[in-house]
């Protein structure tokens, strides 16, 4: 193992990382977003909405995101849309993850009795209020296990991002093992670095989880 | 109520309907199970949506679906079996949130509404709890309280202590033979037949869908009109059983 060009590129890895983190999270939180909507619609059985939906998941759960960021990246283009790599890096994340998100959001909004929202509408509330005050706060904190799960999924999902051109971590790696044939230790960082990222995101979802789970639930 | 029928497919579960309730009156529905008790309680907040007949609060209609609804369901007040407290929220976020989001009343105001209120049922010094930290008659007793901190012109009990161990059956009660004193208007559907004497100013016999009696208290107990309500208050009578 030579330490030595471990320590010269690390720099570069830090760089790559920043971008891979600040990207996906930027795309994840537009998930989280676009995921919630989503669920709430499909909750409400809104009609029109909730075929719109149900296609949207369908089209995003059943493509790799590889595929996804090519037609964006690629294929907008074409049709007069200018594209970035990192805008589209961040829409891809944002697609694939929205209909993850709304899944999960879901799978909480179902599991809160109906007779909860009954309870909150005999108080006066509107089916909105109701959703807002008593149903969403529910949802989400039962979804918290599943909800890290995918943030996790998608941050890791991001390593395809070197397909556009990002300079992303597996983008830098591949670039480092191409230039200098140093595979293992570039791997060995790769690894490094990926895990510096999500191990983080993993203690903070077991703290989350543990906090969510004393505000009031298991009786 | 005027002609209410409540269909559930094809099965019938009220029939025809008519009842006033008055200002200030207590009454107690009882009857077998599945007579449609309950599902009198829930369509009279439009909690089921009803095949014929209209139900009035004052002089307006509540409506299934109307725009009306949520501002008339502010002026009946329910409370649910199983408490249906909002697991998230402490005793106080539960009591407050529909006054406070919804009536738009000062927080400060509601506050100290609900902890007079909670003094008085025994709660004094729990607001801070959450639901799972409180017992089943504890967790009535704030449901109870946060039906009233709304100001309700009815309220709805729908069997409140039967989901409750038979020592916190009695406090549950306690509370609202106190409401009952104060000449609030109460619908109560329950199984406690000495509570129903106790509190009530009318007692309905619901089988069937159909109100089968309508009369005070000590009539019905003592002389029940029709042969069904005698054969339902046999089954409460434990005197003439048979040694095996």
């Amino acid at each position: 193992m030579d330490w030595n060009f471990i320590y010269r590129n690390l720099p570069l890895f830090g760089k790559a990382a920043l971008l891979t983190v600040k990207i996906g999270m930027a795309g994840i939180i537009l998930a989280i977003l676009l995921g919630l909507i989503c669920a709430v619609i499909r909750h409400l059985r809104i009609p029109v909405l909730r075929e719109i939906t149900s296609f949207y998941i369908e089209v995003s759960r059943n493509t790799p995101l590889l595929v996804q960021l090519f037609f964006l990246y690629y294929g907008l283009p074409k049709i007069g849309v200018p594209t970035d790599a990192g805008i589209c890096g961040m829409a891809g994340i944002a697609f694939l993850g929205g209909s993850y998100m709304s899944e999960t959001f879901r799978s909480g909004l179902e599991s809160i009795e109906s007779v909860q929202t009954e309870s909150a509408l005999s108080l006066g509330m509107n089916r909105f209020e109701a959703m807002c005050y008593v149903v969403l706060p529910q949802a989400v904190s039962v979804s918290v296990p599943a909800f890290m799960a995918n943030i996790i999924f998608l941050l890791k999902e991001t390593s395809v991002f070197s397909a556009i051109s990002l300079m992303d971590l597996m983008f830098t790696a591949k670039d480092l093992i191409g230039l200098y044939y140093k595979t293992t230790e570039s791997l060995f960082m790769l690894v490094v670095f990926y895990l510096l990222i999500l191990l983080p995101i993993s203690l903070l979802g077991s703290l989350l989880e543990r906090r969510m789970r004393y505000a009031g639930f298991g009786d | 109520m005027d002609h209410v029928t409540k269909r559930f497919g094809n099965h019938t579960v009220l029939d025809d309907i008519s009842l006033t309730v008055h200002r200030g009156e207590v009454i107690v529905v009882i009857g077998p199970s599945g007579c449609g008790k309950s599902t009198l309680l829930r369509c009279i907040n439009a909690l089921e949506k009803i095949q014929g007949g209209e139900i009035k609060l004052g002089n307006e209609k509540i409506e299934y679906g109307s725009k009306r609804l949520p501002s008339l369901r502010q002026k009946i007040g329910m409370v649910f079996q199983n408490y249906e407290l909002f697991p998230h929220l402490t005793v106080l976020g539960n009591i407050q949130l529909a006054p406070v989001k919804v009536q738009k009343r000062n927080l400060a105001e509601v506050q100290a509404e609900a902890i007079g209120w909670l003094d008085r049922v025994g709660l004094e010094g729990r607001e801070n709890s959450y639901p799972r930290e409180l017992s089943g008659g504890q967790k009535q007793r704030v449901a109870i309280v946060r039906a009233l901190c709304m100001h309700p012109e009815i309220l709805l009990f729908d069997e409140v202590t039967a989901a409750l161990d038979p020592e916190m059956v009695r406090e549950v009660l306690d509370v609202m033979l106190a409401l009952a004193a104060q000449g609030r208007t109460m619908l109560i559907v329950t199984h406690e037949m000495r509570f129903a004497r106790a509190a009530a100013d009318r007692i309905l016999f619901l089988d069937g869908g159909k109100i089968m009696e309508d009369s005070d208290p000590e009539t019905f107990f003592t002389h029940p009109q029709t042969e069904r309500a005698r054969r339902f208050l046999s089954t409460f009578q434990f005197d003439n059983i048979k040694k095996l």
